[in-house]
């Protein structure tokens, strides 16, 4: 008995620790969020400021007030950054994978060099491309050394926009994207003949899809237009995430496509099946529990950005904005810590959206094991 | 795939890897004056190895605090899972299972949601600023990640073992220290070297919790790297080592970087 409490003691501390630090924490950040501070200058850097509730005042300002249209593109900004972020690891990384698997010559080599790059800091890395991505050196220069022109993308300096569109028309496209999402479910749930997920993923698709093309239409976020878009800014940055994270991905599929049995595959040799097809239907399918993992990791990584953008672009440089670097600068060069909370609740947020589901279903496999 | 295509295609990676490392030296091996854009891939001529020597100067006091930072802070984390993991594993009571998944979650959250009541708390105790306070915050936030390494690698020893122990008398702490703790090795392995990388990696808790005397590396580096009329060579030195540390983590302890980076990849 003596023990057992002893036990408990033992972990205490850390329960303590863990309670404050992150459940209080939240806690304390939820109801900034809800305040004023910052609003008043003379209370933003007392110790003991007195905080006024506000209720979701902070919130409506940054996705519909008229200063905030920098948040609302670090938000678009964000959405593209993690697309492009988590496509371009996933398809590096599988690429690698499958290569290094048909056993080359030198294989720990290419190994080591395809991950050493998670070994270093994303300041480091952010850094290192920083001076490879000048608008006339670096990248730019490398076919001059073949006798060819320089190329002439000016990478982190531009300015330039595509794929823009209208921040009203967002919750549109939000409805209309997560409504093809359900759908694409409750198809997965008739095929596998699920008939209670079925109905859930069909009713609630079709309630928000005919939402979308009825009152969707006619929401007004803003008085006025407000075009945000993608960001060719940030293509340099995707272009070293990628290359800081796709051997991580690497290293995934390769324990993977190495965890296949071999009489699979030897059982679709017999089948007649071609080497693509054989990829296509038997280890593609397989691959796929790897790949969702990978884009949890990736998302999760891809959501708090913050460190590469920093030390590749700096706080101040727009058109690379996140809303991790937006939060940064507002709370602790603006002193604006009511605005600065309500982004890392948001953030709080879209990561339970990922993380929280894939949690659940690891927890339902592992009761049923 | 032909051979072909297949080596050609692994040579490509390669060179998109190992290429910007190539230019970091380059440019950190040349003469000031010798850095212009568009000469940026010529081998510098004659080697100029000052800049890794104003480079250290700079950031020596830096490296020493990220080395004090990381190496103390990992010892510290590395206890404390033992601990958390040996009674969550060997000694587990009522609602044992719940409070461990409580605190799971916070390996989840990304640290941008506590920042600002994080900062007013380590201001308010008197650790703004100082080394203590970022070593408390990494010790604290790395409790769920070590706990659970801990956990799972403790789960694997017999039952057993800790019972006839307890037979012959031994109690909670001399269980710990005769039975578990000469198991342990490989556990803490990987969480060394696990928390070892993290910490000297972390950026977002050192530049918002530190003053210039108290800056780890990381943050020494970006802010160097940021200011615009700073020449090249600076930063590449600096950013090599900045990068040492870790890169000879993974360069001789590879097997259990990965084993660590496997099982803590979704932390914050």
């Amino acid at each position: 008995m003596r023990d057992r409490i002893t036990a408990f003691l033992v972990l205490l501390p850390s329960l303590v620790a863990v309670g404050i630090f992150v459940y209080g924490f939240i806690g304390q950040n939820v109801w900034v969020s809800l305040s004023d501070w910052g609003k008043n200058p003379a209370q933003a850097l007392a110790l003991r400021p007195e905080l006024r509730f506000v209720g979701l005042e902070n919130y409506r300002e940054l996705f519909t007030g008229f200063v905030d249209t920098r948040f609302r593109q670090s938000v678009v900004n964000l959405i593209f950054f993690t697309l492009f972020f988590m496509g371009g690891s996933l398809g590096l990384g599988l690429l690698l994978a499958v290569a290094l698997d048909r056993g080359p010559k030198g294989e720990g080599f290419f190994r080591t060099v395809f991950l050493f790059p998670m070994a270093l800091s994303f300041v480091v890395t952010g850094t290192i491309w920083r001076w490879l991505l000048q608008p006339q050196g670096g990248v730019n220069v490398l076919p001059t050394l073949f006798g060819l022109p320089p190329l002439g993308f000016p990478w982190l300096t531009t300015r330039a926009q595509v794929l823009v569109f209208d921040w009203n028309q967002l919750p549109l496209y939000t409805a209309f994207v997560v409504g093809l999402v359900l759908l694409y479910l409750g198809w997965q749930a008739h095929r596998a003949g699920e008939g209670k997920r079925r109905f859930w993923s069909l009713l609630s698709a079709s309630v928000l899809l005919l939402w979308a093309f009825t009152l969707g239409r006619h929401v007004q976020l803003l008085p006025y237009p407000e075009p945000h878009g993608f960001s060719l800014a940030l293509v340099g940055v995707i272009l070293a995430a990628v290359w800081q994270m796709s051997g991580y991905t690497m290293a995934l599929y390769l324990a993977g496509l190495r965890g296949i049995p071999v009489e699979v595959l030897e059982a679709a040799k017999v089948d007649g099946a071609s080497e693509w097809q054989t990829y296509r239907h038997v280890i593609f399918p397989l691959l796929a529990p790897i790949t969702l993992s990978a884009m949890i990791v990736l998302g999760h990584i891809a959501l708090k950005i913050f460190d590469l953008i920093f030390a590749m672009a700096g706080l101040d440089y727009a058109p690379t904005d996140v809303p991790a670097i937006y939060m940064y600068l507002l709370a602790f060069r603006g002193n604006q810590f009511a605005k600065g909370a309500a982004i890392g609740i948001l953030l709080l947020l879209l990561v339970a959206v990922v993380v929280i589901p894939y949690l659940a279903s690891q927890l339902r496999k592992e009761v049923r094991r | 795939m032909g051979r072909i295509l297949l080596y050609s295609l692994l040579l490509l990676a390669t060179l998109f890897f190992l290429l910007p490392v190539y230019l970091v030296l380059l440019t950190a091996l040349k003469e000031p004056a010798k850095i212009t854009l568009d000469t940026v891939w010529r081998w510098p001529d004659p080697v100029y190895w000052e800049s890794f020597k104003v480079a250290w100067e700079a950031f020596r006091p830096k490296f020493q605090n990220s080395a004090v930072l990381a190496l103390s802070a990992t010892a510290l984390s590395a206890l404390v899972g033992a601990l958390n993991g040996y009674v969550l594993a060997k000694w587990p009571f009522r609602g044992s299972n719940l409070l461990f998944a409580l605190m799971l979650f916070g390996m989840f959250i990304p640290y941008q949601s506590i920042l600002i009541p994080l900062f007013q708390f380590v201001k308010a105790i008197g650790l703004y600023g100082t080394l203590w306070g970022l070593i408390l915050v990494h010790v604290v936030y790395g409790i769920p990640i070590v706990t659970l390494i801990f956990k799972n690698y403790y789960s694997e020893i017999p039952d057993e073992l800790v019972e006839a122990a307890r037979i012959d008398g031994a109690g909670f702490f001399g269980i710990f220290r005769h039975v578990v703790l000469p198991l342990s090795a490989p556990a803490f392995v990987v969480v060394a070297i696990w928390q070892f990388t993290q910490i000297w990696n972390e950026f977002l808790f050192a530049v918002t919790l530190t003053r210039p005397e108290s800056q780890p590396i990381t943050v020494a580096l970006a802010q160097l790297a940021g200011g615009e009329a700073v020449k090249w060579n600076l930063p590449m030195a600096g950013a090599l080592l900045a990068a040492l540390p870790t890169l000879l983590v993974y360069i001789f302890l590879g097997r259990y970087f990965l084993r660590g980076l496997l099982a803590g990849s979704v932390k914050g």
